[in-house]
């Protein structure tokens, strides 16, 4: 089993996978860092995405990845209209409130999605799915390539925009300090609705990405919502190194765990590091002690 | 106290009258099924409620109780009724040990909410993966109808068994609302800090509340398994089952005595007027659930005995 | 007979902590002794509630030892703390929101009572001692500023403590209000309870207590009675800055000519947060 080429693949699969994960966590840590909300609508927003990215194939013929333009303004229009005119209104300032919204609206897009697309799991075939790239002795799916690029360059991008941008400015004075913000004219409300919109967007952009190498159903969400949190948590809340780190950390795990223990026991391990985390050091490996 | 004590005493005899005059199938299992749905909102209102610890994974518990019922009998050879008492007690176990991990490490409020989901996506994978537990397959019970073997001909042999752990629910929650510990178990919730300066053990208290939250929702998991003979490790230990007991917790109106059983109704009716209305579609009740869950949240976050509780109160004038 | 030197309540020997680079209490030494009446004073942002935080448990100190009651008690939880006697109240006040005055009053009262019929009437009894007694079945979140602070105060009356640690009770209130609390607190002195209090309003200060320590960015700069300590240059430095003692000696001998005015009876605020 630890022969190099078997575990060579194995480490390279899960980093592949794990750039995706970094992306998504990334927007889940965007948006606790400023909005200190915890999104339990984050798994079912990713689903919503794949949905989008699959509908898109299957009935408009278009590809996954130039989809990228159409399914990233759209997942960042429905985070910044479920932020202002929901999450907002109904938190009354009280983080349990916020809790309980983000849940119930996860609730309700992944049974709407149950509704409309039954159970059945579905993917999609475009010419270079079965594709695969020689890198030393493993042979990796061309799509997962692609997907560890894109999701790098996401990554980097939004990195950008939070650190050389105006509203990344805007966005830091928010998360920092949310009434000097408002006093200096930031409209936080605003802000705030951006922020939850470009969180999700990177779950539209991880989406395009995903799905020629993966699957969608309406439980797709479920999988990568504690994913998420265990990368956040690992990574520290609101750190976006941690959660890039935390991200190729937790794919690599994954696979390697799958590797030793089987799929299914393999995902315990991630759980296990999320609990012993939150017990010994919630503020994680890069996060600022709460 | 008395008050309490005699509402309670009311709630059993209506039930009882109901359930002892009905005479049709329909009306048995609503009575059955929203009484079952009631005990899972009490265990849930129990720790949420009067506790303020939210639990987005009280499946955890759930699930504990039904595998341990069924495996009793099938493993271990154990009378049904024995095993109903092995069940809420590694229930309530289960909850000792979460709760003297997460509560010793301080944590509250969203990272306690994502342990016990985490917590509870863990017994699920392992209930798939193990072989005892006869993995994604689940477990089924052998029909055998005997009052010794806790399965009945009737529904209402089913419903008097859910009504004593209800009505042992609501003699529970009327205690938390007349005891020494349910008043520091509420002043833990209201502000803890304040709650430490004047000489009370957060750590013990929360420790207690999540006991009795797991034993009773463990109650509910191995109800499910006498009803319905069967066990799975996605009713188990899903998402589906802790969302059910939240959201009629919240819906009723948390940390109340009747709100449990006001969400529980409420949401039972609503499910079934969408189902005459629009047939059996899967995954309609969860949306209603979770919109409901949503719209209550923004417009009545006291939940429904909440509105009971405003006019009530601008009618004494007290407003 | 042996004259026997009374043993301190709470004694504080060379106390400190510090967050990050800021010292908030620095090697801080005091002795309360039983029965006493003693205020803790100094600007906004000297450490008194730090102090108070280190003294019932809830913040550890980097070194330093706690004594209260003949046993070391240093970083123990507060909880043990109360149930041992020592209770303390927040400066930003902290009631059970959601339960009434007598509710919240009895869960003080449970900490040495543990029927509730019995805790109910102890707190209804405590309300009375502090006038809350017309506000007993109204929830908590109802009262006004005045009223959450006798709750405060009525919360931890009924622990039956022996050293009652005061922050700020008076706080917010108006000359109205502070004038009907002063005598509670002293009655509440006279029944025994030791009393420790922070506070701003140096009206009560110099009415109420008996020996006053003064606390300027984390260290004890003076100790003695209210007159010793309000004349004291370093304090009046240390509220109003540098020169300021000397500048008001001059103004003094100048007002002492003309009226005999003085600093007594002032309400001195601090210099910044």
């Amino acid at each position: 089993m630890l022969e190099f080429g078997i575990l060579f693949p194995s480490v390279l699969n899960g980093l592949t996978t794990g750039a995706v994960y970094a992306l998504i966590a990334l927007g889940l840590t965007l948006i606790y860092g400023v909005l200190h909300i915890i999104n339990f609508a984050h798994g079912a927003s990713l689903m919503v995405a794949l949905y989008a990215v699959y509908l898109l194939k299957q009935h408009l013929g278009i590809d996954p990845y130039l989809a990228l333009p159409i399914v990233v303004p759209g997942m960042f229009a429905l985070g910044y209209g479920l932020q202002r005119y929901i999450i907002n209104r109904a938190s009354h300032g009280r983080d349990e409130n916020i809790l309980l919204v983000t849940l119930g609206i996860s609730i309700v897009l992944e049974n709407l999605a149950l509704m409309f697309f039954k159970s059945d799991t579905r993917s999609i075939e475009t010419p270079y799915t079965l594709t695969t790239v020689a890198i030393g002795p493993a042979m990796i799916s061309l799509p997962k390539l692609v997907a560890f690029a894109g999701a790098l360059v996401t990554s980097a991008l939004l990195l950008w925009v939070v650190t050389r941008t105006d509203l990344g400015r805007a966005i830091r004075a928010v998360a920092k300090e949310k009434h000097g913000a408002k006093l200096m004219g930031i409209d936080v409300d605003h802000v705030y609705a951006m922020c939850f919109g470009i969180g999700l967007a990177c779950l539209g952009a991880a989406a395009c990405f995903l799905l020629p190498a993966y699957y969608v159903n309406p439980q797709v969400g479920n999988g990568f919502v504690l994913v998420a949190f265990t990368i956040v948590v690992l990574g520290g809340m609101g750190s976006f190194v941690g959660a890039l780190v935390g991200g190729l950390l937790i794919g690599v795990v994954e696979s390697v765990g799958g590797l030793f223990l089987g799929e299914s026991l393999g995902q315990i391990g991630i759980f296990v590091i999320f609990i012993a985390v939150l017990l010994f050091r919630p503020q994680g490996l890069f996060g600022a002690k709460a | 106290m008395k008050r309490d004590l005699a509402a309670i005493v009311l709630f059993t005899a209506v039930v009882l009258g109901v359930t002892a005059t009905a005479d049709s199938g329909v009306v048995l299992t609503f009575v059955m099924m929203t009484l079952y749905a009631t005990l899972m909102a009490q265990a849930w209102n129990m720790l949420g409620g009067y506790g303020g610890q939210f639990s987005f994974g009280h499946a955890l518990f759930f699930g504990t109780g039904a595998y341990v019922q069924a495996m009793a009998q099938l493993n271990l050879g154990l009378n049904a009724w024995l095993a109903l008492a092995l069940a809420v007690v590694v229930a309530a176990g289960v909850g000792l040990f979460v709760g003297a991990l997460t509560f010793r490490y301080g944590l509250k409020g969203s990272y306690f909410a994502l342990v016990t989901l985490a917590f509870a996506e863990v017994f699920r994978i392992i209930a798939v993966s193990v072989g005892f537990t006869g993995g994604g397959v689940g477990l089924m019970l052998p029909l055998q109808e005997s009052f010794a073997n806790l399965q009945f001909s009737s529904r209402r042999g089913y419903i008097m068994l859910v009504l004593g752990f209800v009505v042992a629910a609501l003699g529970v929650t009327a205690w938390l609302r007349h005891s020494r510990f349910g008043a520091q178990l509420q002043a833990v919730r209201d502000n803890e800090d304040a709650a430490r300066a004047i000489g009370v053990d957060p750590w013990r208290v929360k420790l207690g509340a999540i006991t009795l939250s797991g034993g009773f929702m463990g109650a509910a998991g191995a109800f499910y398994v006498q009803v319905f003979q069967y066990i799975d490790p996605s009713i188990a230990f899903g998402p589906h089952t802790s969302v059910e007991a939240l959201v009629a917790a919240i819906v009723g109106g948390m940390g109340t005595l009747w709100g449990p059983v006001l969400g529980a109704l409420v949401l039972h009716l609503l499910a079934d007027l969408t189902r005459n209305l629009f047939g059996q579609l899967p995954g309609l009740n969860m949306v209603i659930y979770g919109t409901v869950l949503v719209v209550i949240v923004m417009f009545l976050p006291r939940g429904l005995s909440g509105v009971g509780r405003s006019v009530r109160d601008a009618w004494r004038g007290r407003k | 007979m042996t004259r026997q030197v009374p043993e301190p309540l709470l004694g504080l020997n060379g106390l400190s902590i510090a967050f990050g680079g800021l010292r908030a209490v620095q090697d801080v030494s005091l002795d309360v002794m039983p029965g006493t009446l003693t205020a803790l004073i100094g600007p906004n942002g000297a450490g008194k509630t730090t102090l108070f935080a280190l003294m019932s448990g809830f913040l550890q100190p980097d070194s330093g030892s706690v004594r209260f009651n003949g046993a070391d008690i240093t970083g123990r939880a507060p909880h043990l703390n109360a149930r041992a006697g020592m209770t303390r109240t927040f400066q930003i006040v902290q009631p059970f929101a959601a339960q009434t005055v007598r509710e919240n009053i009895a869960v003080g009262a449970h900490l040495h009572e543990p029927r509730r019929a019995a805790a109910l009437a102890a707190a209804e009894a405590v309300a009375q001692r502090v006038g809350l007694a017309p506000q007993l079945d109204k929830p908590a979140a109802d009262l006004t500023v005045a009223g959450r602070k006798r709750l405060e105060l009525a919360r931890a009356l009924a622990t039956k403590p022996k050293l009652l640690l005061l922050d700020e009770v008076l706080a917010g209130l108006n000359p109205q209000e502070i004038a009907e609390m002063i005598p509670v607190v002293r009655s509440i002195a006279d029944s025994g309870v030791t009393v420790l209090m922070i506070e701003h309003v140096m009206q009560a200060v110099m009415n109420l207590a008996s020996h006053v320590w003064v606390l300027a960015q984390g260290q004890l700069i003076a100790s003695g009675t209210p007159g010793e300590v309000t004349s004291d240059p370093q304090v009046i430095e240390a509220y109003l800055g540098p020169g300021a003692a000397a500048r008001l000696q001059g103004a003094h001998l100048q007002g002492a000519r003309s009226q005999g005015g003085h600093l007594q009876g002032t309400h001195l605020q601090g210099d910044g947060a």
